[in-house]
């Protein structure tokens, strides 16, 4: 344990220099000043101010949500549209801020039409004291019908044209922030860089239904009798968000910095992301659930995970897991594992057996009654190590997934296929 | 008898619409006959001033406990169940919010899974199986959970079940309570008509008048019966001592086959000078007293339990919570030796109550034609009195827990049925040595729970169909 290094969790998104990493996502806790500075004095390192621009008139109700099996909403859901406050309203709070916590980052996220109206929306932003702008390309209901939003980062060339047009008006760094409703995602990244962005963040929301009243026979969030898509985040869309910003931290076209956002929740899911290349990381749906003070243990989390793991500072582990993000073309296909299961930790539940015998490859069996025990038993020979069974055993460290060597050398479907490497016989295919 | 109806060999009648009327009033709907309703009890009874020891759940508790279930594969709870209820399949109806669909899967497998909820020894059945004690987690609350979804199945009146075809066969069911109760369910949802006979006049048996009423009072067990009941097809005749008022043979002429479940017999006494004293009665008896009626324990201020099993220790419990000041346990043996669950006497324990370890009685003490004490003696490790270890401890009140009696004479006209240590023997299915006489519940285990006799007198009942059945189409 380096226990004594000294950690510094300072963290520079594209020149926008934070505290921490940790900041507030544009959205409802990042909608007025006071908001703001509270999450400041809680110990947010940054916020990206809710979207300003043209204010709008929302709807009621605005938000939906998945729960399972008792835990309430896994994944998040809403129809709310940018700010609905009045924009000098909302400038004279960003420049009370700035004046009271000049070192954290205030990010004013926009989004307009017309170039005239980028200009004057980045004046007053630079005007106000920002220390960036996100451009909100991102928002896929409301305003994307209105022609902006997801319908500018839906297509690559108006997405360029209009960072372009930020960039040439701004003193201060631009994010691009990315819609992730598009079927791949670096054709957008890489259009942001074009226009000459200085970071990206991503993701906004997924277009969604998050649920029918089966007794009204409405979807939700119920409007009068009527529902329409929302947008979808909170902890269930992180693997979605991660899968992104992990396509973009290995495209060597790319290479530009990354605020990432989308189910963070906690300091591991922020260790994730900056291992997956982020920069910094942007919290919506915890905080609207459970407030501002979350990010104590994320900062201490965090801290404490770089001390133990001899990081003294973000950039030194960013990008970490980056390069063994890799295709499934470079696997090897010769790498066997089984499962193990400790019998000393097994309570006997036997969820792997279900697990294994209906969703798997029908290799793990209760032990014969005459052995006296609950602990099952894996017929290695059949086993084919995809670890469903690793997955529903309640117990932690109870099944390992263990290396076999069987005496293939490695060979993956790339090389098998260029230079016919010899492949280990199939498991489980008959 | 306690009820307030006597008069023996009644058949039901239905009850009066102005009862039923107050019964609906209250939540639920009985419409049985005076044996069974629970509105003919007095309403001052002793038991009423007990509260529950395991207070029901609310929906809140029962949803986080419910999905707390791993749902197992398999699962170690289920078979720790005599009665073999899908314990992880009711638990994810309800935390699915499929109330009925969990009632339905706990009462097919055990009618009176609403008293079982409550009365079962869930800490060495079911929960005690829960893989969450080899976690050294807390197990999950198997049985407050099913009594959640009981308790609303009987409330709500949902009703699952109905009777077969008639068969044209009939049974005769000796004894009314919970085996009996149960086989007759289970044959009237395969068409055979039965009877019912109890030599009392509450159905339910040691359900209705035995157990304590911190888990389940009178009132509620009749209810329960009356749900039972509503199967429809069970004639029940009270009030006949099968036996006695009714022989064996006229039994066996009325009937295709017989069911045994008479439980077991009264409270054994001790046989010491002073038995006849007032202030002295067996627990058993002293306890349907205060369940059915009301008993006056103003003079009691301290009272003594002899026995160490689980009569006894309901008993301490009981008399601490009917207001003894002193209450005190006696027994030849000691806490290792007694034969109550652990769980129960650590309990008492924590309420105050008193032992007296490795005590004999030798004789009672008289003030005024009463009890006043007991005069004992120590026993030695070789359970002989000890010369000079003699002492007396006061009491105004005595009960006896030493065991109930067994069968004796009660089946000597019936042929081909046997005894041992005074149990019917029965094979696996029930049957007796007399093709056409079955048994089940305490009469035939000896005396073990409510689960228990549940889950023979269903066995029997399945049993009896077959053979019925087969000899229809022979
Ligand atoms: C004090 C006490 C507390 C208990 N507490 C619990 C508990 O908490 N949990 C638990 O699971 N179990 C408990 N038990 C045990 C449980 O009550 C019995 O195991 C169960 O009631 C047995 O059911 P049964 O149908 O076999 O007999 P019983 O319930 O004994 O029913 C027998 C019926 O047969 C009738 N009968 C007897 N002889 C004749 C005859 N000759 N003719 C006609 N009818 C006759 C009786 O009137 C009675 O109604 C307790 C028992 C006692 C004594
Ligand atoms: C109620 C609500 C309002 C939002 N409003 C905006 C917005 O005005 N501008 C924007 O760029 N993103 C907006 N978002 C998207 C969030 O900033 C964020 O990208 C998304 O919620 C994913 O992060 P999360 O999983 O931490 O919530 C909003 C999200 C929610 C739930
Ligand atoms: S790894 Fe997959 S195949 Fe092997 S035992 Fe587990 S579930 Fe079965
Ligand atoms: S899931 Fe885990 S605890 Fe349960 S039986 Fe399998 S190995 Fe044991
Ligand atoms: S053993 Fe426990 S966790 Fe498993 S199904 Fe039964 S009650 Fe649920």
């Amino acid at each position: 344990m380096a226990f004594g290094t000294s950690v510094d969790l300072t963290s520079n998104t594209g020149g926008i220099v934070t505290p921490n990493p940790f900041w507030l996502a544009s959205a409802p806790p990042a909608n007025s000043g006071g908001q703001i500075m509270r999450a400041f004095d809680a110990g947010w390192g940054g916020a990206v101010w809710k979207t300003l621009g043209t204010p709008i008139q929302n709807v009621s109700s605005r938000f939906g949500a998945l729960h399972f099996k008792g835990t309430r909403a896994i994944g998040f859901n809403n129809i709310e549209l940018i700010t609905d406050r009045p924009l000098e309203v909302n400038f004279r709070e960003i420049a009370e801020v700035k004046k009271r916590y000049p070192k954290h980052g205030v990010i004013v996220s926009l989004m307009v039409e017309t170039r005239d109206e980028w200009r004057d929306m980045i004046k007053r932003s630079i005007d106000a004291g920002a220390d960036g702008l996100e451009l909100n390309f991102g928002c896929p209901h409301g305003m994307c019908e209105r022609g902006m939003g997801s319908a500018v980062g839906q297509e690559p060339a108006l997405n360029e044209k209009i960072t372009s047009w930020a960039v040439e008006f701004s003193t201060i760094p631009v994010l691009v922030k990315l819609t992730p409703n598009v079927d791949h995602i670096n054709p957008h990244g890489l259009a942001a860089k074009r226009g000459g962005a200085h970071g990206v963040s991503l993701i906004n929301t997924i277009k969604s239904l998050i649920a029918v009243d089966i007794d009204r026979f409405v979807p939700e969030p119920r409007v009068a009798g009527l529902s329409t898509n929302g947008g979808y985040c909170g902890a269930a869309v992180k693997p979605i968000a991660m899968h992104m910003i992990g396509s973009l931290a290995r495209d060597p076209d790319f290479g530009l910095p990354i605020s990432g956002i989308g189910g963070v929740a906690n300091w591991r899911d922020a260790v994730e992301f900056i291992l997956l290349g982020c920069s910094s990381v942007q919290v919506c749906t915890e905080v609207m659930l459970r407030g501002y003070r979350v990010v104590g243990d994320m900062i201490e989390g965090l801290t404490e995970y770089m001390r133990s793991h001899g990081f003294s500072t973000i950039e030194e582990m960013r990008g970490k897991a980056v390069p063994q993000f890799s295709e499934w073309g470079e696997l090897d296909l010769n790498y066997e594992t089984v499962a193990k299961i400790d019998p000393d930790k097994c309570i006997g539940c036997h969820a792997c057996v279900v697990a294994c015998h209906d969703g798997a490859h029908q290799c793990i069996h209760p032990a014969p009654k005459a052995a006296g025990t609950r602990v099952p038993v894996v017929d290695e020979s059949e086993c084919v190590g995809c670890n469903l069974c690793q997955i529903v055993c309640p117990v932690p460290d109870c099944i390992t997934m263990a290396a076999v060597d069987n005496g293939f050398k490695p060979a993956t479907w790339n090389e098998f296929q260029s230079e016919g490497k010899p492949l280990r016989p199939k498991k489980g295919a008959h | 008898m306690l009820g307030p109806r006597g008069g023996g060999g009644v058949r039901w009648t239905r009850t009066g619409p102005a009862a039923r009327k107050a019964a609906r009033a209250c939540g639920r709907v009985y419409d049985r006959g005076p044996m069974v309703d629970p509105l003919n009890l007095p309403e001052d009874r002793s038991e009423a001033g007990f509260g529950d020891y395991k207070p029901a759940l609310g929906p809140a508790q029962a949803l986080a406990e419910a999905n707390r279930c791993l749902y197992c594969a398999d699962a170690p709870c289920v078979q720790k169940c005599p009665t073999a209820i899908d314990i992880p399949e009711f638990i994810r109806k309800i935390s699915t919010g499929n109330l009925k669909g969990s009632a339905r899967t706990i009462l097919d497998a055990n009618i009176f899974g609403m008293s079982c909820a409550r009365v079962c020894p869930v800490e060495v059945l079911c929960v005690g199986g829960c893989v969450y004690n080899e976690m050294d987690a807390p197990p999950i609350a198997i049985g407050r959970l099913q009594r959640y979804v009981t308790d609303a199945a009987l409330a709500e009146d949902w009703r699952y079940f109905t009777a077969g075809p008639a068969s044209g066969r009939s049974v005769g069911l000796v004894g009314g309570g919970p085996a009996s109760l149960a086989a007759a369910h289970e044959l009237r949802r395969r068409g055979h008509a039965c009877t019912i006979y109890d030599a009392g006049h509450w159905l339910g048996g040691l359900n209705t008048t035995g157990v304590a009423p911190y888990k389940l009072r009178a009132d509620d067990a009749l209810a329960e019966v009356a749900y039972v009941l509503g199967i429809g097809g069970i004639a029940v005749e009270s009030g006949v001592h099968i036996g006695r008022d009714v022989g064996w043979d006229a039994l066996l002429a009325r009937h295709d086959a017989l069911f045994i479940g008479v439980g077991l017999g009264a409270d054994r006494v001790l046989d010491i000078p002073g038995k006849q004293l007032a202030g002295i009665d067996g627990a058993v008896a002293f306890i349907e007293k205060f369940k059915l009626g009301r008993v006056d324990l103003g003079g009691v201020k301290r009272a003594v339990v002899v026995g160490g099993g689980n009569t006894a220790v309901d008993a301490v419990r009981e008399l601490v919570g009917l207001g003894v000041s002193e209450v005190t346990m006696l027994y030849r043996g000691d806490e290792a030796a007694m034969s109550g669950y652990e769980h129960e006497w650590k309990a008492a324990k924590i309420e105050g109550v008193r032992s007296l370890w490795h005590t004999q009685p030798t004789a009672y003490v008289e003030r005024d034609g009463r009890v006043a004490g007991l005069r004992c003696v120590k026993l030695g490790a070789d359970k002989r009195p000890l010369a000079g270890e003699e002492f007396e401890v006061p009491a105004e009140l005595v009960l006896l827990a030493i065991g109930q009696a067994r069968l004796g004479e009660l089946v000597a006209g019936l042929g081909g049925v046997q005894l041992e240590g005074g149990r019917l023997i029965v094979d696996a299915d029930g049957a007796t040595g007399n093709p056409r006489v079955y048994a089940g519940g305490d009469c035939a285990n000896g005396g073990k729970e409510v689960v228990n006799a549940v889950a023979e007198g269903k066995r029997a009942a399945l049993a009896i169909d077959r053979a019925l059945t087969a000899s229809a189409s022979k």
